[in-house]
């Protein structure tokens, strides 16, 4: 195998490691806190505001963390080109 | 100046300006007619998607759904933003490196098959066709309700306009003309937002006001003397009344999950979506417009659910218990507001005085079967100059027949946004503002899918499939007239929209979900996935999923309940099962047949590598 063959196969390691990752996130915030463990998570309330935390997560606080997610992955993976040298 | 006339004057400005930047970016080549010539900013891209992405449904409708349904509504806001996560990470950049036009290219070389190509633009142009002739219905929609010319007339202003700049901008046109639409759509729906988030919670970040105490003018009156959050008050309301409580949800959770999942994934399926990325310079570009259309989406998708309680809130504390005339209140009685009456003047809202109290009663159930429909129209009037159809208290009568129970009002859920700025009691601009926006909505996401419909004749059925040998300037021509035939068609089926439109476009999603999301994923993710595993896995994804939704409901629409739900999955939420079968069946198949051949192992191998992305569309145009 090559060098640039195996430097390519490391570079896809490293981003499957980092995409699956930020799917875990993903998903933790919108079928978990958002769904799954509303209930119990509604019992708890955002200190200062009206906000049940279960509530707040399905209708706000996924999306803010999809957005946060997504720039973090443009960040993550222009560093990751650089250093596996496959930048454009 | 009145509503009218500014309403006239601000959508008439809008339209002027996207005719100039229609002429300014025409396209001279089918790079840029397709792609806008691959050279958009990613901010620019990303603000174009937003608009492309919000239609006349997020503008209007979605906030008003949301507040009727509380809790519930929210798969709608994961599901709807949640899908750019899956694109960013799983779709975009990859799709922009194997650098080529369109969704079904992807699919036809990857699968070394023109019969997944064609199978592909099927799709595409059923996904597309279900979806824009709903635009062209709001463009209609809003132009008769602001500007009281008739919903024909209405389609046809929307169709020359969009004829203007799809037919001859192509991408290039489409994308900077969506730009600034994003810029109207997103100013008309936050001025009213953040108004009533000031009346309503003396704060002026929706988002903040959502989670406050009730302050400000109309917020103490609500609140009655007492400090109490917004959300609690609302949630008491509803208890009063004897509806579920604002913050937790009446479906199942299983079906809550299944939904969100269908939305997310058939977001990330969606052909006019996915070829926004296309549009972009670089790899990395498509990353970044990703996360820039998703900061811009989630401005107006965090504003709605707070929209929404606002809405919710006011119009419980307003309307319950309201004398309907004011002669007939006691001192103390509260009258209801004046939009009550404007609204019931068109149609969208209707009381009935059951218990002949002269008050409205808002109580859960349908106050009736069935749409209004009133004894007179609104302004009938006999010989002797009273108005025709009016019950005692003077509200118009309705003909059809009474529910069961005591609610008493019916109100449609559009209202919820479009009567916000006379909620709010806001100067006359912002009404035409707010029907500016909803046509910009309308029509960006109108331009974008109409690309794809004409994209995918003349690219992909002509150049690709049956007339390989036409030049460059014949396909601008074929491209040019297929995209003046698709606004035809769209716009004959927004004048005369077949009953089935409406309940196809709920669940273009599920379709989107159970065909296209896994075909791309494995096309991307997996080297040993075939042309066998991926077209059977695509019949049997969509043929289950366009099986259960026919069945509950068109077949047996009678059946159509949780109890005889698959494991209690809506017809709504199917899609995720169509999904993982498509995904099941697919694998198995692909691993029990021949591996694809050796060059389609290296296009996977290439389309994973950034580099070189430029050099890939040098060769292309």
């Amino acid at each position: 195998m090559s060098d640039d063959d195996s430097r390519a196969k490391r570079y896809w390691m490293a981003n499957l490691r980092l995409t699956l990752f930020l799917l875990t996130i993903w998903a933790l915030v919108s079928f978990g806190c958002g769904v799954l463990f509303v209930e119990p998570l509604n019992r708890v309330r955002i200190p200062g505001t009206g906000f049940k935390l279960g509530f707040w997560f399905a209708q706000q606080g996924s999306i803010y963390t999809f957005v946060v997610l997504v720039f973090v992955y443009v960040a993550a993976m222009k560093r990751m080109d650089r250093r596996f040298g496959v930048e454009e | 100046m009145n509503v009218q006339g500014w309403t006239f004057v601000i959508v008439s400005l809008s339209f002027a300006l996207y005719i100039v930047i229609a002429i300014w970016s025409r396209a001279r080549s089918t790079g840029e007619f397709y792609v806008a010539g691959k050279g958009v900013h990613p901010i620019a891209n990303g603000m174009a998607t937003a608009a492309d992405w919000m239609s006349a449904a997020s503008f209007i409708s979605m906030a008003g759904i949301i507040s009727f349904a509380g809790y519930d509504g929210s798969v709608y806001l994961m599901g709807w933003t949640g899908g750019y996560v899956l694109l960013a990470l799983l779709l975009a950049p990859y799709l922009r490196k194997f650098g080529k036009f369109t969704v079904p290219d992807f699919v036809g070389d990857r699968y070394y098959s023109s019969v997944a190509r064609v199978v592909a633009v099927a799709c595409a142009i059923f996904i597309s066709f279900t979806y824009v002739a709903g635009q062209m219905r709001g463009v209609g929609v809003v132009f008769s309700r602001f500007l009281e010319v008739e919903i024909e007339w209405g389609v046809l202003i929307g169709m020359g306009l969009v004829f203007f700049y799809a037919v001859l901008g192509g991408m290039k046109g489409i994308t900077y003309t969506q730009v600034a639409q994003y810029c109207v759509l997103i100013f008309a729906f936050m001025v009213p937002a953040i108004f009533i988030s000031i009346m309503l919670t003396n704060t002026p970040i929706p988002q903040l006001g959502f989670g406050g105490r009730l302050a400000g003018d109309a917020g103490v009156r609500i609140a009655g003397g007492e400090s109490v959050y917004l959300l609690d008050k609302l949630d008491g309301l509803h208890e009063e009344l004897g509806f579920a409580a604002y913050t937790s949800g009446k479906k199942a959770m299983i079906d809550v999950l299944c939904i969100t999942a269908a939305l997310m994934v058939g977001t990330a399926g969606l052909p006019h979506v996915i070829i926004r990325f296309y549009t972009v310079p670089r790899v990395r570009d498509a990353r970044a417009s990703a996360g820039w259309a998703l900061l811009f989406i989630a401005v107006l998708y965090t504003t709605a659910p707070a929209v929404a309680a606002f809405a919710r809130t006011n119009l419980i504390a307003s309307v319950e218990g309201a004398y309907y005339d004011a002669e007939q209140a006691p001192e103390d009685g509260r009258v209801i507001p004046k939009w009550f009456r404007t609204w019931e003047d068109t149609g969208l809202l209707a009381w009935v005085d059951k218990n002949g109290d002269g008050r409205v009663q808002y109580r859960p159930g349908k106050a009736f079967k069935g749409k209004p429909s009133f004894e007179a129209p609104a302004d009938a009037i006999d010989d002797r100059g009273h108005l025709l159809g009016r019950g005692l208290a003077g509200q118009r009568l309705v003909t059809n027949e009474l529910g069961d129970n005591a609610n008493e009002l019916d109100i449609d859920r559009d209202i919820m946004v479009l009567a916000n700025p006379e909620i709010a009691r806001l100067p006359n601009w912002v009404v035409g503002l707010v029907a500016a926006g909803g046509l910009a909505a309308a029509l960006s996401t109108a331009a974008g899918l109409l690309l794809v419909v004409s994209t995918s004749i003349s690219h992909d059925l002509l150049k690709k499939t049956f007339m390989p040998q036409i030049t460059e300037r014949q396909e601008l021509l074929a491209a040019r007239v297929a995209a003046a035939a698709a606004v035809i068609g769209a716009g004959y089926l927004g004048i005369r929209p077949p009953g089935f439109v409406a309940e196809v476009v709920a669940f273009a999603f599920g379709l989107a979900a159970s065909s296209f999301f896994p075909a791309l994923l494995l096309g991307v993710f997996s080297t040993r996935a075939n042309r066998e595993g991926v077209v059977a896995g695509m019949i049997a994804g969509i043929g289950f999923t366009a099986g259960y939704i026919v069945y509950f409901k068109f077949v047996r629409p009678d059946l159509n309940s949780a109890e005889h739900w698959l494991m209690g999955i809506s017809p709504e939420g199917i899609g995720t099962i169509g999904m993982l079968i498509n995904f099941v069946v697919a694998h198995i198949v692909s691993y029990t047949t021949k591996e694809p051949p050796a060059e389609v192992r290296e296009l996977v191998e290439r389309i994973r590598i950034p580099k070189g992305a430029g050099e890939a569309h040098e060769i292309e145009v």
